[in-house]
């Protein structure tokens, strides 16, 4: 059992508090990502985890064990960070073996393991070099392999390929997918990367301001926003937030679809009353029709391409189109969508409203 | 910056020239000192350093060997053969005549007319041949007037003198090992304590650090003349006395503000990432100063080493104040050249070995370490 648990946890700097007391179960087992726009405190939430920064109230537990005041070394995790943070005078066995070698395990024993991590990530050839003369993937891959050789019961990783080119980031997500499959460690993973949270997770919290927004598999996410921060930063391009307005019951009336009127389920709230509409491009369509609705232009990515649309009220809709159906730039589209798939949110309070 | 396309400065001959200039100003005193040190008195007071590189020239008249206990009968001719330096090759002959009127009238090698089938031929070696009829062949040497050129000529004598005599102008050895017994420790013990220190101001957290810093960076200011008479009073009272503990201790006591600021500027701009990984992996305070900091701050403690070094080795004031007694047995090589300046002041072939002496493992030090040096006083300003 190495689940996580944090309980009402807070954290200030002198005045200026920056996690507003976080409450979070986290299963043995689990890939958790904390995802969020810089500066959402998912480092500093990571860090506290970790015993870096001190936990200034509340609780955190690592497999049952209370451990908001003890010592990074005793609570049982490894962290990969960013930067890589090797040690620049050890060779990459001694990187690795450098934690077993501190709690005073014997030398064969930190020999065997360091050698069985290396195996893991295809680390052997590279084991007498220092990391000056390893690749920024290598580099991370000793990071890793240094958590794995201790083999703690939860694996942090700050932001771990953020310093990686596009490709390598990748490739090193995909071995970071196995290495959880192959161990089965619980991992508490940070990004500010959408795409590594939806590919990585069993569970992404989503933080903002040092709150939690939401908590949840990848798709019900997706699928099933709590509101408009999370609707807004999970998917990618992110989804289209139009003005509406209550104009009947059970209807939305939209300007900026030429006050086209949206007919829902959803209990709605008074006549008049804001709403936001939500439509994610993926759910939306175009075809040639006189409307007030323009295309601006076309991003083509191969597989699909992105429509950018002026819509009279100034608000922007971004349409994803597969295939490349030739709409010229500037041309009058109506735009298509199923109703079901269509999010409301209360304008007050962004709540979404189901 | 050189990489940079069309960056080159049109000043880049001034460097050169600067840099020119900067080495010939620190060349010519250095060499020149080396090189008067393996010179005679008599060499020093006639010509100047440069002049001992080359061979110099000098005018000297010789006479072959006495024609009737020396000639040779070849038929009815006579030849004196000899070498006129005694041995081949002492030195050379460059010209020579047999008058003093003309003393460049031949070249080494060519043969001189004496009139009447009388010749001589010198060689360059300085061998030569008399040869003549009975009546020429007779009475005193021919006489020859050489200019040779004699190669350069240097002396071990002066170290013997200097570094082995007992008494005034001697005993360089025995200063020189007082003086390396003063640097060695004072060096080490301030970088030990320094090292401590700086980790401790760089990465641990505890109420006053900030005013601690402060406090360093203020002693940096004061003048240790300031602490001099107080100190050796202190030393007197507690019983350190004079000594080469008392020496120590202010020595290191003196470097400590330099040093805790130098190493605390260069821990701390080590990562963060590094030192924090470490402590996730078990390392306590002092395993991540033992293994990690000290291997990274490694150039910084070179830097602060050889600075420490050459300060105490050149330092005449500490010293005095708090090591060197009545005795005399515990004077440093400074203390010692001083007193050469008093006693053997004219002799300046002693003076310069003296010098060079006390100069020499300063040399050695910053050309064996000088890669730290500069390294370790970038050290913090470029990343």
């Amino acid at each position: 059992m190495s689940g996580v648990t944090l309980s009402k946890a807070i954290k200030r700097f002198g005045d200026l508090q920056v996690i507003h007391g976080v409450d979070l179960e986290i299963e043995d087992g689990e890939f958790c990502v904390f995802v969020g726009p810089s500066g959402c405190g998912k480092s500093t939430l990571l860090r506290m985890i970790a015993g870096l920064e001190e936990t200034t109230e509340g609780h955190i537990s690592i497999g049952g064990r209370d451990v908001t005041r003890a010592d990074p070394a005793e609570r049982g995790v490894a962290m990969v960070f960013q930067t890589y943070a090797l040690y620049p005078h050890m060779t990459v066995e001694e990187n690795m073996g450098f934690g077993l070698k501190m709690t005073g395990t014997p030398k064969a024993e930190v020999k065997e393991k360091v050698t069985r991590a290396a195996e893991i990530l295809q680390l052997q050839p590279y084991l007498k070099r220092k990391p000056k003369a390893l690749s920024g993937g290598q580099r991370q891959r000793v990071a890793i392999g240094r958590a794995i050789t201790r083999g703690p019961e939860v694996f942090l990783f700050d932001e771990p390929l953020s310093n990686l080119d596009a490709e390598l980031r990748v490739e090193m997500r995909v071995e970071i997918a196995r290495l959880h499959k192959e161990i089965g460690a619980t991992m508490i993973y940070v990004t500010h990367d959408q795409v590594e949270a939806m590919t990585l997770a069993d569970k992404i919290v989503v933080l903002r301001g040092g709150r939690v927004e939401q908590v949840g598999r990848p798709m019900q996410l997706y699928q099933n926003p709590d509101n408009v921060f999370v609707a807004g930063f999970i998917g990618s391009p992110g989804m289209n937030f139009l003005r509406g307005t209550v104009s009947g019951p059970g209807k939305v009336r939209v300007p900026a679809l030429g006050d086209q009127e949206i007919k829902t389920g959803v209990p709605l709230p008074d006549m008049n009353t804001a709403v936001i509409v939500g439509l994610r491009p993926q759910d939306l369509g175009v075809h040639q029709a006189a409307s007030p609705v323009t295309v601006e232009l076309r991003e083509r990515l191969g597989g699909v391409a992105y429509d950018y649309l002026n819509t009279p009220t100034g608000e922007r809709i971004i349409v994803e189109i597969k295939g490349d159906e030739p709409i010229a730039a500037g041309a009058e589209v109506a735009v298509d969508f199923d109703r079901e798939r269509v999010f409301f949110f209360d304008a007050e309070n962004n709540r979404r409203l189901r | 910056m050189d990489n940079i396309a069309g960056t080159k400065s049109g000043l880049i001959w001034a460097v050169h020239i600067t840099v020119a200039v900067l080495v010939a100003l620190w060349l010519f005193p250095t060499v020149g000192l080396l090189v008067s040190s393996f010179r005679t008195a008599d060499q020093i007071s006639t010509s100047g350093w440069w002049a001992a590189l080359f061979p110099a020239e000098i005018n000297e008249v010789y006479r072959a060997a006495a024609p009737d206990d020396n000639r040779i009968a070849e038929g009815d001719r006579f030849v004196v053969a000899g070498n006129v330096f005694g041995q081949a090759g002492a030195k050379e002959v460059l010209v020579w005549g047999v008058s003093s009127r003309a003393i460049d009238a031949y070249r080494a090698g060519e043969v001189a007319d004496l009139g009447d089938g009388e010749t001589i031929t010198l060689l360059a070696d300085g061998t030569y041949e008399w040869r003549g009829n009975d009546d020429q062949i007779s009475g005193r040497g021919q006489r020859m007037f050489v200019t040779a050129g004699a190669p350069p000529e240097f002396t071990t004598g002066n170290y013997s003198t200097v570094l082995f005599t007992e008494g005034s102008g001697g005993g360089m050895a025995k200063a020189f090992f007082n003086t390396l017994t003063v640097s060695i420790p004072a060096t080490i013990i301030p970088i030990l304590i320094a090292s401590f220190a700086a980790y401790a101001l760089a990465w641990m957290e505890f109420p006053g650090r900030a005013l601690l810093i402060a406090a360093v960076v203020g002693l940096l200011v004061v003048p240790l003349q300031l602490a001099l008479i107080p100190l050796l009073k202190l030393h007197l009272g507690i019983g350190i006395g004079k000594g080469y503990l008392g020496v120590w201790l202010a020595h290191t006591g003196f470097g400590l503000p330099l040093a805790i600021y130098l190493l605390r500027n260069y821990m701390v701009g080590l990562p963060r990432d590094i030192i924090e990984n470490a402590r996730v992996d078990g390392a306590t305070d002092f395993q991540i100063f033992v293994r990690i900091i000290l291997p990274l701050s490694f150039p910084a403690l070179a830097s602060f080493a050889i600075f420490q070094f050459l300060w105490t080795w050149n330092d005449l004031l500490v010293a005095l104040v708090f090591l060197i007694d009545a005795t005399g047995e515990t004077t440093v090589m400074t203390k010692q050249i001083v007193e050469l300046l008093g006693t053997r002041g004219g002799n300046w072939e002693i003076l310069a070995t003296a010098a060079f002496v006390s100069i020499a493992v300063p040399l050695l030090v910053f050309f064996v370490m000088q890669r730290y040096l500069v390294r370790g006083l970038l050290a913090g300003s470029v990343k």
